[in-house]
C-alpha cells in the first residue's frame, strides 16, 4: 500500500483533508492488491513453474489408530496399532512428528523407540518419511479397569501429525517449458486469431448496433421508455440464462431456428450452430454482440440526448439532409464516446470467458485465449501452462490499457 | 443515385422491402404461436407490397378510410398469389389465428407504408424527401428488427419453461400454450423447487448477492467520496486507475485464487466467495459512485462543515442521505440449475430490480460517466 505523502509546505488542514481520504480509500487499495495484484503476481510466478493440477494436492502424513486384540477384564494385554502413510505418492515428507494422548488406564508395556511417552502424552519423532511411505507401530499394552469401564476408542482423541514437505510452487525449480510449449503449438496461433476475431467484431458489432437503436430510441414517442427496458433485457439478464436459452434455440436437432428455417426453405438440411467450424465462431461472436448492444446503446443514447438539439435546426435551415446531418453532426460529436466505448467494450471482450464457456465450451474453433486458460489449466490439468496463458493475456491487456489510458483519458473524462 | 430519386422507384422499393419485413415477422409469430408449418411466401407478398406501394403514392389522401382499403386490398392480394393460403397453410388449421395473423400482415404493411411514404411526390424526389422516406423505412425495420431479436430468446425461454420435452422434440416450433393442463402448465417450476432443491440455491444467490451489495458498498461509498471530495496527491491517478482492475479478466485471476484457496480450503465456501465478488464489483460502484458524488453540490456539505461538523459526520448525515439509490445496482449472481424454469427464476428477480431501477440507473450511468 502506498504511504500518505502530502507535498511539502501544505497546511495542517490540507495534510488532514489528504490523510482522511487515504484512509478512506484504505479498504480499497488493500482488497484490491490482495485480490487483483498479489494473484498478478503470482500468475507470473506460476507461469516458470513446472506445475500440475495434482501438485495442489500438498503431502501430509497421516495416521490411523486402532486397538489390536480384545481386552475384556483389566489386566488384558492387547497392541496398540499406528498405521502411519505419507499421503503422497510423489513428494517425499521430512520431519514428521506424531502428538496424541493415549486413552485413560492403558499401560504401554513396549514403547517404540522413536516414541516417548509422559504420563498419558504420546509423543514421536519419526524423521523422513519417502513418497508412498507406509508403516505400521504396534505397541503392546496392558489395560486395568479404568480402560475396561470406560471401553475407549484410541481415535477419540485425535493424533496431530506435522511434518514438512517442498510443495513445487514454492521452491526454485523453474522452467521455461510453459512459455516453449505454448508458443510451439500451432493451436495456440488459432486460439490468438480466434479471439481477436472474437473481440474485433464483438466489439463493432456491439457498437454499430448500439448506435442504430440509439438512434431509433432518441425521439420521444408513447412507448419509449418500455422498448428501452426491453432492449436492455439482453445486458441485465444473468449470462447462464440466455446462454443456455441461445443454445437450445440454436440446437440441430430439435432447436427451434434450424425448424424455423428449414420450414421457410431457406435450409435443406439443419445446421450444427454452435457445433461446427466456421460458424460456431460466427454464432458466438453474434451473441457477444447480441448481448452487449445495449450497453453501447445506452451510452450512446446518453450522449445524445445532451447534443444541443438548435444544432439541427440550424442544419435543416441550411438545407442539410436528414443523412447529412447525421454525418456531419452527429457523428463528430458521437466520435468521443464511441472510441472510449469501443477500447473499453474491445478489452472486455478480450477477457470474455464465461459467454464461449456456456456456448460452445470453446470447441468447434471458438477457443479463445480466456478459455484456453482454463483448458490448459483444467481440462488438460497443466496449471503451469494455463499461466503462461494467462501472462500472454496479461501482457496483451496491458497494451491496451495503454492505448486506451492514451487516447480514451482526453475524450470522455474516463 | 439519382435512379432511385424518383417516387415510383422509392414507392416500389419500400413497398416490397418493407412487405417482405412484415411478412417473415408475422410467419415466425405465427409459426411459434401455433406450431403449424407457416412459410411467409416472399414470392407472393413482395409483389403485393409493390402494388400497394404504388397505389398509395397515387391514389389522393383524401379518401376515407384509405387505410382499411388498401389493407383489405393486400390481403385480397396475399389470397389471389398464394392460392388461398395465405401462409402456406390450409384455412382450416388455426383459423382464428391465421384471421388475425393476415389482419397484423395486412395492416402491418399499409399503416406504416403509408408514413414512410406520406411526403413523396410521384415524380423527382429532392434529398430531403428521399432521405426523409428512407429513414422512416429504416426506422420501422429497426424498431421491428430489435424487437423481434431481443424478444424472441426471452419468448422461447418462458414458453420452453411450461411445456414438456417430449413436445418440444416432436415439433420445436410449436410454442402454444396447453391450457387445458390448468396448473400442469408450471410442472416445471414444481419439479425444480421439490426435487432439484433449487429454493437452497436461490437463497443461496441471494445471500451472496446481498453480502456483495453490502460489502461493496462498505468499501466504495468512502473511496468514491475520497476520490470525488477530497483533495490529495494522486486523486486523479487514483479515479482513473481504479477502472485498471474492472481490465483484468478474472480467468486470469481465478488461477492463482484458486490455487491460493484449494491450499486454504477455502474452494467451494460461501465465504471463499464473499471474499473475491465483492472486490470485483467495487471498481464499478466506486466509479459510478464517484462520478455521483460530483454531481451532488458542494455547497451543501460546506455549509455543513461550516455549522461545525467533522468530514465523516458530514458524509453519514448530508451526502450519504442524497445518494440513496444509486447504490442498488449490482446484484446478478445467478443459480446453476440448467434448466429453462431455472433461467426464467433467476431472470425474475433481476428484472424486477432492474426494471424498478430503469430510470435510476440510466441517470446512475450517465451521471457516473459521460458528461457533454
Amino acid at each position: 500500500m502506498q504511504k500518505a505523502t502530502p507535498p511539502k509546505g501544505t497546511g495542517p488542514l490540507q495534510k488532514r483533508e489528504a490523510k482522511l481520504a487515504w484512509g478512506m480509500l484504505a479498504p480499497t487499495i488493500i482488497s484490491a492488491s490482495l485480490v487483483v495484484i498479489l494473484p498478478l503476481l503470482a500468475i507470473f510466478w506460476i507461469s516458470f513453474k513446472p506445475i500440475q493440477l495434482a501438485d495442489l494436492r500438498v503431502p501430509s502424513p497421516e495416521v490411523y489408530e486402532r486397538i489390536k486384540g480384545k481386552i475384556e477384564a483389566a489386566g488384558d494385554e492387547a497392541i496398540y496399532e499406528l498405521r502411519l502413510t505419507n499421503s503422497s505418492r510423489q513428494e517425499p515428507l521430512t520431519d514428521v512428528t506424531l502428538q496424541d494422548v493415549i486413552p485413560n488406564g492403558m499401560t504401554i508395556l513396549e514403547l517404540d523407540q522413536r516414541c516417548t511417552l509422559n504420563d498419558r502424552d504420546l509423543r514421536c519423532v519419526f524423521g523422513d518419511f519417502a513418497a508412498g511411505y507406509r508403516e505400521r507401530i504396534s505397541m503392546p499394552f496392558s489395560a486395568d479397569q479404568a480402560f475396561v469401564d470406560a471401553d475407549p476408542n484410541p481415535r477419540d482423541s485425535v493424533a496431530i501429525m506435522a511434518g514438512n514437505s517442498t510443495s513445487i510452487l514454492l521452491d526454485g525449480t523453474f522452467t521455461l517449458k510453459n512459455f516453449q510449449r505454448m508458443f510451439n503449438g500451432r493451436e495456440f496461433w488459432s486460439v490468438i486469431g480466434v479471439t481477436l476475431f472474437y473481440s474485433i467484431f464483438g466489439t463493432l458489432g456491439a457498437l454499430i448496433v448500439g448506435l442504430f437503436a440509439a438512434l431509433l430510441l432518441n425521439k420521444s414517442f408513447k412507448g419509449q421508455g418500455m422498448l428501452r427496458g426491453l432492449y436492455l433485457f439482453p445486458y441485465v439478464t444473468p449470462v447462464i440464462a440466455v446462454a443456455f436459452t441461445w443454445v437450445t434455440l440454436f440446437d440441430p436437432f430439435s432447436g427451434s431456428a434450424n425448424a424455423l428455417l428449414i420450414q421457410m426453405g431457406v435450409l435443406a438440411e439443419p445446421i450444427n450452430f454452435f457445433g461446427a467450424k466456421p460458424q460456431a465462431l460466427i454464432m458466438v461472436t453474434v451473441f457477444e454482440i447480441w448481448r452487449y448492444f445495449p450497453m453501447s446503446f445506452l451510452f450512446i443514447l446518453a450522449r445524445m440526448q445532451s447534443i444541443d438539439t438548435g444544432m439541427y435546426e440550424a442544419a435543416d435551415m441550411d438545407g442539410a439532409s436528414p443523412f447529412q446531418q447525421f454525418w456531419y453532426l452527429s457523428v463528430p460529436q458521437l466520435a468521443g464516446i464511441i472510441s472510449v466505448l469501443f477500447l473499453l467494450r474491445f478489452i472486455w471482450t478480450f477477457n470474455k470467458f464465461d459467454d464461449i464457456f456456456l456456448l460452445t465450451g470453446g470447441s468447434a474453433g471458438t477457443r479463445t485465449l480466456t478459455v484456453d486458460v482454463y483448458e490448459q489449466a483444467f481440462a488438460v490439468s497443466n496449471i503451469g501452462a494455463g499461466a503462461a496463458v494467462a501472462v500472454v493475456i496479461f501482457i496483451m491487456l496491458l497494451v491496451f490499457s495503454i492505448v486506451f489510458f492514451k487516447y480514451g483519458s482526453q475524450e470522455e473524462g474516463l | 443515385m439519382k435512379m432511385l430519386r424518383i417516387g415510383y422507384v422509392t414507392a416500389t422499393i419500400l413497398g416490397i422491402f418493407w412487405s417482405a419485413v412484415v411478412a417473415i415477422c408475422v410467419a415466425i409469430s405465427l409459426a411459434l404461436l401455433t406450431g403449424a408449418a407457416v412459410t411467409p411466401g416472399l414470392l407472393a407478398v413482395m409483389p403485393a407490397g409493390l402494388i400497394i406501394g404504388i397505389l398509395l403514392l397515387i391514389t389522393p389522401k383524401t379518401i376515407p378510410a384509405r387505410t382499411y382499403i388498401l389493407a383489405a386490398l393486400f390481403a385480397m392480394l396475399l389470397f389471389a398469389f398464394r392460392l388461398s393460403q395465405p401462409f402456406g397453410i390450409t384455412l382450416g388449421e388455426a383459423t382464428i389465428m391465421q384471421i388475425f395473423a393476415l389482419a397484423a400482415i395486412s395492416f402491418g404493411t399499409v399503416g406504416p407504408l403509408k408514413i414512410m411514404l406520406s411526403e413523396l411526390p410521384a415524380g423527382t424526389l429532392n434529398r430531403h424527401e428521399f432521405e426523409g422516406s428512407i429513414i422512416k423505412f429504416l426506422t420501422g425495420f429497426g424498431y421491428v428488427f430489435f424487437t423481434v431479436v431481443v424478444a424472441i430468446p426471452f419468448f422461447v425461454m418462458i414458453m420452453t419453461s411450461f411445456k414438456s420435452q417430449q413436445a418440444l422434440l416432436l415439433n420445436p416450433l410449436d410454442y402454444s400454450l396447453d391450457l387445458d393442463k390448468g396448473w400442469g402448465l408450471f410442472r416445471s417450476y414444481v419439479e425444480l423447487f421439490r426435487d432439484f432443491g433449487f429454493g437452497k440455491y436461490l437463497l443461496t444467490s441471494f445471500f451472496v448477492s446481498v453480502m456483495t451489495v453490502l460489502l461493496t458498498l462498505l468499501f466504495s461509498v468512502p473511496g468514491a467520496y475520497a476520490v470525488a471530495r477530497l483533495r490529495f496527491k494522486g486523486q486523479a491517478a487514483m479515479s482513473r486507475s481504479i477502472l485498471l482492475i474492472y481490465m483484468v479478466p478474472m480467468i486470469v485471476l481465478a488461477l492463482p485464487i484458486y490455487i491460493a484457496f484449494s491450499s486454504v480450503g477455502l474452494r467451494n465456501s460461501i465465504f471463499g466467495i464473499l471474499l473475491i465478488y465483492p472486490v470485483t464489483t467495487i471498481p464499478v460502484a466506486l466509479y459510478m459512485l464517484q462520478g455521483y458524488f460530483r454531481g451532488l453540490p458542494a455547497e451543501v456539505e460546506e455549509a455543513g462543515l461550516m455549522d461545525g461538523l467533522s468530514r465523516l459526520q458530514v458524509i453519514w448525515k448530508i451526502t450519504l442521505p442524497l445518494t440513496r439509490g444509486v447504490a442498488m445496482l449490482n446484484s446478478s449472481e445467478i443459480p446453476r440449475q440448467h434448466l429453462m424454469a431455472g433461467s426464467v427464476i433467476a431472470t425474475i428477480p433481476i428484472m424486477l430490480i432492474f426494471l424498478g431501477l430503469e430510470k435510476f440507473m440510466t441517470k446512475g450511468l450517465t451521471a457516473g460517466s459521460v458528461k457533454g
